[in-house]
C-alpha cells in the first residue's frame, strides 16, 4: 500500500515535470517564436488588417461593422444609415456581461433553427426593410431578388462582406442618396468584387467597408 | 460557375491535398515512433521529466503514464483558470468559476475543446496561450501515443512491451505537432488571422465611434486546434471569426489541417504492421464514410428545407458569405467526423438533416478519418467487430493482421463502443427528464432536444461542437458534460491499452485460405457497413426525436 503510494506520488511528479517542460514549448516558445515572425513578415496582418481612410483608422477590412444614423431619443435599435452601403444583419452579436468596463464585441451566431418562429419573423422583417430602403423612384425591388445573406446572420456576427448581389441591389439607392449617377456606382461596386480564391474557393464577395471608404471618395470627387 | 460546383471542386482540391500529403507525413510518423534515436531537444525534455525514454513499458504502466500525465493537466489547468485574476497578462479577467473552470479542464485534456464560456471575454492571454493552447498539443500527443501503443500490440508478438509513453508523448509534440502548427500557423497570418499580444484596444470605425477588440496569439492556436482535432476557438465565433479563419483559403486549409494527421496515421499504421494494404483498407473506409457524408450535407444545405430558409432562399443563417453553403458544409462535415468541434458556420442553423449529419458523424465515434490518434484506435476497434461479426457467419474463430480475435480481445472491443453512446443516452434522457436542464434550450420542440442531445454526444465523444443555442453554462450541464468528456476519453484508452497489451502477448497465426483478407475491398464494404449499422442501432431512436423529427417536417 505504502509503496503504491510512493509509485503514484512519482509518478503525478513526473507528469507534472512533463507538462511544465511542454509548457516552455508549446506554450511560451511557439506562440512567441510565431508571434515573432508574424510581426516582422506580415506586420499589418498580425494586427488586425486595418484600413485608413483621410488620416483615420476606420475599423478592419476583415470585421463587419454597423453603418447606422445616430440614436434618436426614445429609439432602441438605430436605424441604417442608407447613404452608405449595408452590412448583413448581426442579431447573434452579444456584448460583454463579465468585464463590464470594457465594451467588447462577442462575436456569435443566433443559432436559431430554421422551423423557430423568432427566425422566420427575423427573415420577413429583414426582407421588408431591404425592399423598402432599396426601391427608389426609378428602381423597384422584387422580393425575389432579395439574397439570402442580405436577410440571415452570418457566423460570427462579423461578416465583412455582403455577396455581389446584395451589393448590387444597394446600387440604385446609394447612386440616389450620394447624388452619384448608377453607373458609376455600378462600377464601383464591380472593383471591389472580389472573386473566388483561385477561382473555386470560398464564395464571389463585396468587402463593405472597402466599397464605402471608394465610395466616401467619390462622393467628394463628385 | 455556380456555388454547388465550387463546393464539389472544392472538395476534389481537399482529396488531392491530403493525398499529396499522405505518404510523406505518414511515412514520417512512422519512423517517429519506430526510431531509436533522439533528437538532442528531446534528451533536455526527458531529462527536465526525469523519465527513461528507452524504458519499454507494458500496458499497465503506459496507461499509468497516460492517466498521471492527464490529471496533472486538468488540475493545473483547473487552478490556472481559478487564479486568472490575479496572474499578470490576463488582460484582467477575472477568474472562472469552480464549475466552468473544471469544465473546462476537463474539455481541454480530453482533446474535446467544448466551451461553455466566451472566448473573448473570459481567458486572457496567459490561459490562452500556456493553458489552453498547451492542452491542444499535448491531448493530440496523447492520442496518438495510444493508437500508437495499440499499432505496436499489433506488430509485435510475444512481448507484452508496448513502448515508452513518455518518448511517444515528447516525439509527438516535437516532431510532428510543433512544425506543422509553425507552418500552419505563418500560412495563416499570411491571409489574415491575427498574431499579436496587444492588449483590449480601440479601434475607430468608418461613421466615427469605436469598436474593442481582443488582441491575442489568435494564428498560432487557430494551428493546432484544426491539426490537433481540439477544436476550441480564441473567439466565442470559432473559426467563424474573420481573424481566426480570414477567407475562403484558409478554411479550406483548416480543413486540411484537421484531416492531414487522421488520414495520415493508416499509413503509419500500414508501415508499422508491415503491410500497407492493410493501411490502405482502413484508410478506403474511413474517405468513403467522409467523402459520403459531404455529399450529402451539401446536398441537404443546398437544398435548404426549413421554413426561414424556404423564406430567405438560402441556408445562410449563421454561415459566413466568403466560406458560402460549399465550404461551411465541408467544414461542418470535416469537424464532426473527427474530434475537432470547431466551426466556421453555426450547426444549429443548418437545415434538420444537416444537423442530423453532424450529429451521426460524432456518433459513429468519430473515425472517419477521427482525433488525431482516436481516429485510428477507434477504426481498429470497429475492425475487430467486423472480422468478428464476420467469424460468427462462417464460424471460425476471427483474426486480424495475424491476432487471434478470441474472447478477451471482443471484450475489451465491446466495452469500447459501449462506453460512449452508454454516456449519450444515459445523460441526454437524464437531463430531459429533469425540469431544470430544460430551460437552458433556446429553440422550442425537437431541435430543442437536439440541443441536448449534441450536447452529449459531442462531450461524451470528444468533439466540442455545439448547438450552441444552449445555455450550457449552468452548474448541471458544466458539471455532467465534464463527466462525460472526461469519461468518454479515457474509458475507451483503457480498454485499447488493455487490448493492445493482450494482442503484444500473443504469437502471431498464420495466414490460411480460410483466413479472412482485410486488405481487400471486400472488408472496406463489411467494415463501412459495420460502423454504420452499430452506431445507426444505438442512435436511431434518439435521432428520430430530434433532427429526423426536424428535417422531415420541413
Amino acid at each position: 500500500m505504502n509503496n503504491s503510494v510512493t509509485n503514484t506520488g512519482r509518478l503525478l511528479w513526473a507528469g507534472l515535470r512533463a507538462l511544465l517542460v511542454l509548457t516552455l514549448a508549446c506554450g511560451v516558445i511557439y506562440p512567441l517564436a510565431v508571434t515573432g515572425v508574424a510581426q516582422a513578415l506580415f506586420h499589418d496582418k498580425a494586427n488586425g488588417s486595418e484600413i485608413r481612410s483621410e488620416g483615420k483608422v476606420v475599423g478592419s477590412s476583415l470585421i463587419g461593422q454597423r453603418y447606422d444614423l445616430p440614436l434618436k431619443k426614445g429609439q432602441e435599435t438605430a436605424e441604417p444609415d442608407l447613404k452608405w452601403f449595408q452590412p448583413r444583419p448581426s442579431n447573434g452579436l452579444g456584448e460583454n456581461t463579465v468585464n463590464t468596463r470594457y465594451k467588447l464585441i462577442l462575436s456569435g451566431a443566433t443559432n436559431l433553427s430554421g422551423d423557430n418562429k423568432d427566425l422566420i419573423g427575423q427573415v420577413r422583417a429583414a426582407q421588408q426593410a431591404v425592399i423598402k430602403d432599396n426601391t427608389t423612384a426609378t428602381y423597384e425591388v422584387d422580393k425575389a431578388d432579395v439574397p439570402a445573406d442580405a436577410v440571415t446572420s452570418s457566423g460570427s456576427g462579423l461578416d465583412p462582406d455582403i455577396s455581389p448581389a446584395y451589393a448590387e441591389l444597394q446600387v440604385h439607392r446609394v447612386a440616389e442618396r450620394n447624388h452619384l449617377p448608377v453607373n458609376e456606382v455600378r462600377q464601383l461596386v464591380k472593383a471591389h468584387t472580389d472573386g473566388r480564391v483561385l477561382g473555386f474557393m470560398g464564395e464571389p464577395r463585396v468587402n463593405v467597408l472597402e466599397l464605402n471608404v471608394a465610395l466616401r471618395d467619390l462622393a467628394a470627387k463628385g | 460557375m455556380s456555388p454547388v460546383l465550387a463546393g464539389v471542386l472544392q472538395l476534389l482540391a481537399l482529396i488531392v491535398a491530403l493525398g499529396l500529403a499522405y505518404r510523406p507525413l505518414g511515412d514520417h510518423m512512422a519512423r517517429v515512433y519506430s526510431s531509436d534515436r533522439h533528437l538532442r531537444v528531446e534528451k533536455w525534455i526527458y531529462k527536465g521529466i526525469g523519465a527513461d525514454p528507452d524504458t519499454q513499458m507494458r500496458w499497465p504502466a503506459y496507461l499509468r503514464g497516460v492517466l498521471a500525465f492527464s490529471a496533472v493537466g486538468v488540475l493545473f489547468l483547473y487552478l490556472l483558470q481559478r487564479l486568472q485574476g490575479s496572474l499578470p497578462g490576463s488582460l484582467g479577467f477575472r477568474s472562472i468559476d469552480p464549475d466552468q473552470a473544471f469544465n473546462t479542464a476537463a474539455s481541454f485534456v480530453a482533446n474535446t475543446n467544448w466551451q461553455s464560456y466566451y472566448g473573448e471575454q473570459a481567458m486572457g492571454h496567459v490561459v490562452q496561450t500556456a493553458g489552453l493552447a498547451v492542452q491542444n498539443f499535448v491531448s493530440a500527443a496523447v492520442g496518438i501515443a495510444v493508437a500508437v501503443a495499440l499499432v505496436r500490440g499489433f506488430a509485435r508478438s510475444r512481448t507484452g512491451e508496448l513502448g515508452n509513453f513518455w518518448s511517444d508523448l515528447v516525439r509527438g509534440v516535437i516532431r510532428v505537432l510543433i512544425p506543422i502548427s509553425v507552418l500552419g500557423a505563418l500560412v495563416l497570418v499570411a491571409c489574415g488571422a491575427i498574431q499579436n499580444f496587444a492588449g483590449i484596444h480601440e479601434v475607430g470605425q468608418f461613421l466615427g465611434g469605436s469598436q474593442q477588440w481582443n488582441g491575442g496569439a489568435v494564428a498560432s492556436q487557430e494551428a493546432i486546434k484544426e491539426l490537433g482535432t481540439n477544436g476550441g476557438g480564441y473567439f466565442n465565433a470559432n473559426s467563424a471569426h474573420p481573424f481566426e479563419n480570414p477567407d475562403g483559403f484558409t478554411n479550406l486549409f483548416e480543413v486540411f489541417l484537421i484531416l492531414v494527421i487522421p488520414f495520415a496515421l493508416t499509413r503509419t499504421f500500414g508501415r508499422m504492421v508491415g503491410s500497407l494494404k492493410q493501411g490502405y483498407a482502413i484508410l478506403a473506409t474511413m474517405a468513403a464514410i467522409w467523402i459520403g457524408f459531404t455529399a450529402l450535407m451539401m446536398w441537404t444545405e443546398f437544398h435548404h428545407g426549413g421554413p426561414a430558409f424556404d423564406l430567405a432562399g438560402g441556408a445562410m443563417e449563421g454561415k459566413e458569405n466568403r466560406f458560402g453553403v460549399g465550404g461551411s458544409s465541408i467544414f461542418a462535415v470535416a469537424t464532426t467526423l473527427t474530434s475537432t468541434g470547431a466551426v466556421d458556420s453555426f450547426h444549429s442553423s443548418f437545415t434538420g438533416f444537416g444537423g442530423g449529419i453532424t450529429m451521426l458523424g460524432m456518433q459513429l465515434g468519430e473515425i472517419a478519418p477521427g482525433g488525431t490518434g482516436s481516429g485510428l484506435y477507434g477504426m481498429l476497434i470497429m475492425a475487430i467487430i467486423a472480422v468478428f461479426i464476420a467469424g460468427l457467419m462462417v464460424g471460425r474463430t476471427p483474426e486480424y493482421l495475424g491476432k487471434k480475435i478470441g474472447t478477451r480481445e471482443i471484450k475489451f472491443a465491446a466495452c469500447y463502443i459501449l462506453v460512449t453512446p452508454a454516456l449519450v443516452l444515459v445523460f441526454t434522457a437524464v437531463a430531459m427528464a429533469l425540469p431544470t436542464p430544460r430551460h437552458s434550450m433556446l429553440n422550442p420542440g425537437a431541435h430543442g432536444f437536439s440541443e441536448i442531445l449534441y450536447a452529449y454526444t459531442s462531450g461524451a465523444n470528444n468533439n466540442g461542437s455545439a448547438f450552441a443555442g444552449l445555455s450550457s453554462d449552468t452548474d448541471w450541464f458544466n458539471t455532467t458534460i465534464g463527466l462525460a468528456m472526461l469519461l468518454g476519453r479515457f474509458l475507451p484508452m483503457v480498454f485499447v491499452l488493455a487490448l493492445a497489451g493482450s494482442l503484444a502477448e500473443q504469437q502471431p497465426v498464420p495466414a490460411t485460405a480460410g483466413t479472412l483478407r482485410t486488405e481487400k475491398p471486400l472488408f472496406t464494404g463489411l467494415l463501412v457497413g459495420t460502423v454504420l449499422i452499430v452506431a445507426g442501432l444505438t442512435y436511431f431512436p434518439a435521432l428520430a426525436l430530434g433532427p429526423l423529427a426536424e428535417g422531415l417536417a420541413s
